[in-house]
């Protein structure tokens, strides 16, 4: 789950990382309000999941309430790169002496954890990476060993971060490197990490993306929910459990498996056709997830045929069956199914799809074949 | 040959119940012919589910079983522990299916088990398992998708593609060495590079099928190590060739992020390592009879 700044930086707070005082607002009149609160200047910054906000004018300073009143009007309900603005924060403009950058992650390619800390931050870090890797410090952390403040202060010194952030800057990476472990996090990022003329150092950013996988032990994030950029498609499949994706054509897609519904999505597109989605409905999903994901489609308008492409192994093909029985009867599908069944159970699946088969729901041997027959039914010419 | 496993592997399931996933699955696998010889769980000490004798602890199984692999089928939160537990009771090689395991849990054990038992095989968290047809299935592959015999060694980071592309080989008659599902969480026990690593070494595996999907880069790396080390022919297939950048697909490993870890990026890197590559799995399964055919 990626957060808003406004929510990395409350949660920031949860680990001491240290902000500047801000608020959030919805409306002109509330901005004001919380710029009143923080005291002038203030920055109105646009509250959306995407870089290069500044560049689009989503981010202004604003010296007194009328600017902070026209600035909050001009950005609310402002797209940015596709992302509409619902939302502000409002916070204190900070005199910057330096700007720097700070992250933690987790190296894959190693497998640890990956602390980086570069001097020139406030700029695009992939784009410092590019073109002078070697002023970003890089430090490998084995999670057993961890990060203390003897490997932040070496890290700091060897990003060249000016002599009097250092020990501000420390600080912070211990906090930070908390923040990534504890708040199970994958990813923490401050870019930037300020340095102020009075030699204070904090976050005038924050980027965080928790690991849906740990949402079982941090009940807190529940309040970060329901503010998602989700589409409604992708709402009423998070609220059904399933992993959905929109796309954009006319062939609804339906498989067991990230890999396998990607494969599809894939095959489909070879084929002629043009996949409408990504959805996934989870190993061993049971019949229910079956008609849930078919009524998720089922709200597309755009899907002229349904694919469902299923490979037991943990999934068992009589429960897949028993699941399309049940969301026949349950939903009126406005597309025709056509349904690839193999692996655990496949052949129990495939009697009991048989007594229901009809022009609205055809079963067909093997993944390109169907394939075929969806993008066909879909109004496609299949090669 | 096969790799990891074979006919004389012996497997403790952990946390066995009456209800659980790994009961369900550790039959399936008992009736495809391997040898389940234990479960443990620690409230049921002593009983016996379905004919396999159930300890409280691991080790206790290891001593009066000789288990020497362990199936762990239980819930995130107690997976890492179940994990690290096969390790000190000295399984030396480790089947996970568990999904949605955090991250920051997978990090970390995957150091402990780097660092205190280097001898210690973990495959997966999030993978179905390893199938050596006619020896021996560990996990949640079915048992009849696969053909004994070789001469194709199989590894996937996908499992359901993995069951696809096992199922293309068999229909077409080519038989496996081995097919090993490592998985698609961002810190898997074992790589495309160890798999790789083995099928080099067992004289029975002729060429190999390499599935692999969108995000990361051990694809690349597996590249690199297919064009430094590999002498056998391999086939490769990618998935996610139309996956929209930033958007998750499903696992947690599964993003494109900016110009890295794309299906494109990956087919290239594998096709100038000399990889045949495949647009889709039927294909991959097609030039892989080809290759199996040459080689008669």
């Amino acid at each position: 789950m990626d957060l808003f700044e406004y929510q990395g930086k409350q949660y920031f707070a949860r680990f001491g990382i240290p902000t500047s005082p801000g608020g959030i607002a919805d409306n002109a009149d509330e901005a004001v309000d919380r710029a009143d609160q923080v005291g002038y200047p203030v920055v109105v910054k646009a509250q959306v999941q995407v870089g290069g906000r500044g560049k689009a004018g989503g981010i202004k300073i604003a010296a007194d309430a009328e600017e902070v009143r026209r600035h909050a009007s001009a950005i609310l309900g402002m797209d940015i790169r596709g992302h509409l603005v619902r939302r502000l924060w409002i916070e204190h403009a900070s005199d910057i002496a330096a700007e720097y950058y700070a992250s933690f992650t987790l190296d894959r390619a190693a497998k640890m954890h990956l602390g980086m800390v570069s001097a020139r931050g406030g700029v695009d870090i992939e784009q410092v990476a590019e073109e002078d890797p070697g002023a970003i410090a890089r430090l490998h952390i084995d999670p057993i060993d961890g990060f203390d403040e003897a490997a932040a202060a070496r890290l700091v010194t060897e990003a060249g971060l000016d002599p009097q952030a250092r020990e501000g800057a420390t600080e912070v990476l211990v906090k930070l490197y908390r923040c990534f472990v504890e708040g199970d996090a994958d990813l923490v990022e401050i870019n930037p990490l300020i340095l102020t003329p009075d030699g204070r150092v904090h976050a005038l950013d924050a980027k965080v993306v928790l690991d849906d996988s740990a949402a079982f032990r941090h009940p807190e994030w529940e309040e970060f929910r329901g503010l998602e950029e989700l589409d409604a498609r992708e709402r009423l499949a998070r609220e059904k459990g399933l992993q959905y994706v929109g796309l954009d054509g006319t062939v609804g897609i339906i498989a067991n498996g990230a890999g396998l519904a990607m494969s599809t999505c894939d095959v489909v597109q070879q084929v002629g056709g043009s996949p409408a989605n990504f959805l996934d409905i989870g190993g061993g999903a049971n019949a229910d997830q079956m008609a849930n994901a078919l009524e998720v489609i089922n709200t597309d308008e755009k899907v002229k045929a349904i694919f469902i492409n299923i490979f037991g192994g943990i999934t068992r093909g009589e429960e897949v069956a028993n699941g399309i029985v049940q969301a026949l009867s349950r939903v009126d599908l406005k597309a025709p199914i056509v349904i690839r069944l193999d692996g655990t159970n496949a052949e129990e699946g495939r009697r009991i799809l048989a007594a229901h088969e009809s022009d609205r729901l055809v079963s067909v041997p093997t993944m390109l074949e169907a394939a075929r027959k969806a993008t066909a039914m879909a109004g496609g010419t299949p090669r | 040959m096969s790799i990891f496993v074979d006919e004389h592997t012996k497997v403790v399931i952990q946390g066995l119940s009456p209800t659980g996933q790994g009961l369900y699955h550790g039959l399936r696998n008992r009736a495809y012919g391997t040898q389940v010889v234990a479960g443990t769980n620690p409230r049921r000490g002593g009983e016996i589910i379905e004919g396999i004798p159930v300890f409280a602890t691991v080790a206790e199984a290891v001593q009066a079983t000789g288990a020497n692999a362990s199936f762990i089928a239980v819930p995130p939160a107690g997976a890492p522990n179940a994990i690290l537990e096969a390790a000190e009771a000295g399984v030396p090689f480790i089947v996970c299916i568990t999904e949605f395991i955090p991250a920051q849990d997978e990090a970390r054990v995957y150091s402990i088990l780097r660092r205190n038992f280097p001898s210690v095989r973990l495959l997966g968290p999030n993978c179905p398992g390893i199938i050596s047809p006619g020896k021996c299935n560990i996990g949640i592959t079915s048992g009849d998708i696969a053909l004994p015999g070789g001469p194709v060694g199989l590894v996937s980071r996908s499992g359901t593609v993995f069951y696809q592309a096992l199922y293309e080989l068999t229909q077409q008659g080519v038989g496996q060495t081995t097919g090993v599902g490592i998985g698609g969480d961002p810190v898997p026990g074992t790589s495309f590079i160890d798999c790789l690593q083995a099928f080099e070494a067992d004289p029975e595996t002729k060429a190999v099928l390499l599935i692999g999907e969108i995000g990361g880069s051990e694809e690349e790396r597996a590249a690199e190590f297919i064009g430094a080390q590999l002498s056998k022919p391999v086939v490769a297939y990618i998935a996610g060739v139309t996956a929209p950048p930033g958007r998750r697909m499903g696992h947690a490993g599964a993003i494109i992020s900016g110009s890295h870890g794309t299906a494109q990026a990956k087919m290239a890197a594998l096709e100038a390592a000399g990889a045949t590559v495949a647009m889709n799995p039927t294909e991959a399964g097609e030039k892989m009879v080809q290759i199996v055919r040459g080689l008669r």
